[in-house]
């Protein structure tokens, strides 16, 4: 395959990566806790538009929409239930409480679904963009399509939208947010149901690359995603989206022209280095001590 | 209904408001932090267009009082009332949403966004929009959105920094940050505005603009003002009541000149006199 298609295939995945990446980052920024279970949304979505595509044989369409509206409320759920009562707790038991919701999730995925890999029939029908001797598939084209609308549409309603406003208060200062009258409690829930519909579109969109799926089907890209967001600065909107692109790039690449069984390791290596050099991501801000 | 003042304690409302039930009152108000007492028995009320200030020694607990006022801390004792309706055990933001504003000792503006955006948060409980509308940019999303541009522009105006509206917030020198958080605060049309130390870190010249400004929202909003002030020249020239605190407790109240005569105030700030 020419440098071109490889290229191309890099963006598709980082384009999927940038995608997950923003949920994590988004929760970051107004939670300030990193939601591990957040890999496991997009199993889940996965499997809600197999359930209704496959096994019911419904229009993929369809599929995805039930996925979104499954995640989202799973989303909300998680938050409500799970981390909300920990508002005011460490750090690390948030962290580890997602950690739990991650386990929680696949094993119930595991009862319900079963363990086997099933078959995923892509959502996009096969058809091939020719152009010369270059072909790209049709999955790849509308997976890049798709991540591309919703990172611009993502980008303009936090930009531009009254909620949008108030998400970045409370990223900035929940307090200062809450003394103007804003609901931190809702702008949270708002972020994870926003951060999931994501997932689940990004799931969809990763089983039908894969074409298979199992309850542990969205661990790997959920670490992933999560090492584009801290590659671009975690909080950082755009960095999780250039993060997650470059990590999509990178991974084709060092697949195609380095080593298939290395490429994990070449990817967490550049994140390690990316650490060393800068602690703060790409679009990371440093955090000034106040005096 | 209401209840008259002044309040069984002297109160510092202002003779014009004597009429009308308070805005604000604190019945018997206390925090403990563990065994330390930060505020003890505080009652005071505050008239409906007043000014009035807040002033003690460092660690008197001035801040601590803001605090309850917006339920960042929770009053281990006492009542406070807002417009006659009770406000304690109500969440921060529903406080603010009441018509209790504020401002910070340490500028706290959301910084990385633009003046404009810091002002609509403000405005962001008087925005109706709905979700859907927002997403899509639809139907009410276009006419709010309008709305609260053109009120944050007015607003801002008000205070000679419409220019500044695209300007990031934390790009802005730091007379103007300090505006602008008080035009934040505005934004959410409180009932009362608390200020923190408003003249920290200011020139004599900036000061005398800030007494103008905050002489000129009373005027203008018809809307209370209780600020913390150590500029002793601010608070005598601008504010018609005057509460002191000292380790927690009120040592005094009354109008500026009477707090200047009070020996209890004269002791709390420079010491008690050498017998003779």
């Amino acid at each position: 395959m020419s440098l071109i298609t490889q290229l191309i295939d890099g963006l598709s995945l980082g384009s999927v990566y940038a995608v997950i990446a923003l949920g994590y980052t988004m929760v970051y920024g107004i939670a300030k806790m990193l939601n591990f279970a957040h890999g496991d949304v997009i199993m889940v979505g996965g499997y809600i538009c197999y359930e209704i595509m496959v096994s019911a044989g419904m229009p993929s369409i369809l599929g995805i929409l039930a996925a979104m509206v499954v995640c989202t409320v799973l989303g909300i759920t998680i938050e409500r239930f799970a981390y909300k009562p920990l508002r005011k707790a460490g750090s690390l038991a948030v962290l580890i409480t997602a950690i739990g919701v991650s386990y929680f999730l696949q094993n119930a995925a595991m009862l319900i679904f079963g363990s086997e890999t099933k078959t995923f029939t892509s959502v996009v029908p096969s058809f091939a963009l020719a152009i010369k001797d270059l072909s790209i598939s049709g999955l790849t084209l509308v997976t890049i399509v798709v991540s591309v609308v919703i990172m611009i549409a993502l980008t303009l309603f936090i930009k531009k939208s009254k909620i949008g406003k108030a998400m970045r208060a409370v990223s900035e200062d929940k307090d200062a947010a809450e003394l103007m009258g804003i609901n931190v409690n809702s702008t949270i829930s708002v972020t994870f149901a926003i951060g999931s519909a994501l997932a689940a579109i990004a799931g969809v969109l990763l089983c039908s690359t894969s074409k298979g799926i199992m309850p542990t089907t969205g661990s790997m890209p959920g670490i992933k995603a999560f090492t584009a967001a801290v590659f671009g600065g975690i909080g950082s909107i755009p960095g999780a989206m250039v993060g997650g692109l470059l990590l999509g790039v990178i991974e084709t690449l060092s697949k195609a022209y380095i080593s298939y069984e290395l490429t994990d390791a070449i990817v967490f290596a550049i994140l390690i280095v990316v650490l060393l050099v800068r602690p703060t991501g790409l679009f990371g801000k440093k955090i000034n001590e106040k005096v | 209904m209401s209840k008259m003042v002044p309040l069984p304690s002297k109160s510092i409302v202002p003779e014009r408001d004597l009429d009308k039930a308070p805005i604000l009152e604190t019945h018997h108000l206390g925090i403990d932090f563990g065994g330390l007492t930060a505020v003890d028995d505080l009652t005071l009320a505050v008239g409906r267009t007043e000014i009035c200030g807040l002033i003690g020694p460092n660690g008197a607990g001035k801040t601590t009082v803001f605090n309850l006022l917006t339920n960042v801390y929770q009053p281990t004792r006492g009542t406070i009332m807002l417009d006659g309706k009770i406000t304690t055990g109500k969440s921060t933001a529903h406080i603010n949403r009441m018509g209790i504003a504020r401002t910070f000792q340490n500028i706290r503006l959301f910084s990385n966004m633009s003046v404009i955006d810091n002002v609509k948060v403000g405005l962001h409980n008087s925005t109706k929009e709905s979700l859907f509308a927002s997403l899509t940019h639809t139907f009410g999303y276009r006419g709010a959105e309008k709305k609260a541009t053109e009120r944050a522009l007015e607003l801002l105006d008000f205070f000679h920094m419409a220019d500044l509206a695209k300007h990031e917030a934390g790009s802005l020198p730091y007379g103007a940050q300090r505006r602008l958080e008080i035009v934040r605060a505005l934004a959410t049309n409180p009932s009362i505005v608390l200020l923190d130390e408003p003249a920290a870190g200011m020139n004599p010249s900036e000061t005398a603009e800030l007494m103008e400004n905050i002489r000129k929202i009373r005027d203008s909003f018809q809307i209370a003002i209780m600020l913390i002030e150590h500029d002793m020249n601010l608070v005598m020239n601008i504010c018609e009541g005057i509460c002191v605190l000292d380790h927690g407790k009120v040592i005094a109240k009354g109008t500026p000149d009477e707090i200047k005569q009070n020996p209890t105030v004269i002791e709390a700030y420079l010491g008690k006199k050498e017998a003779e």
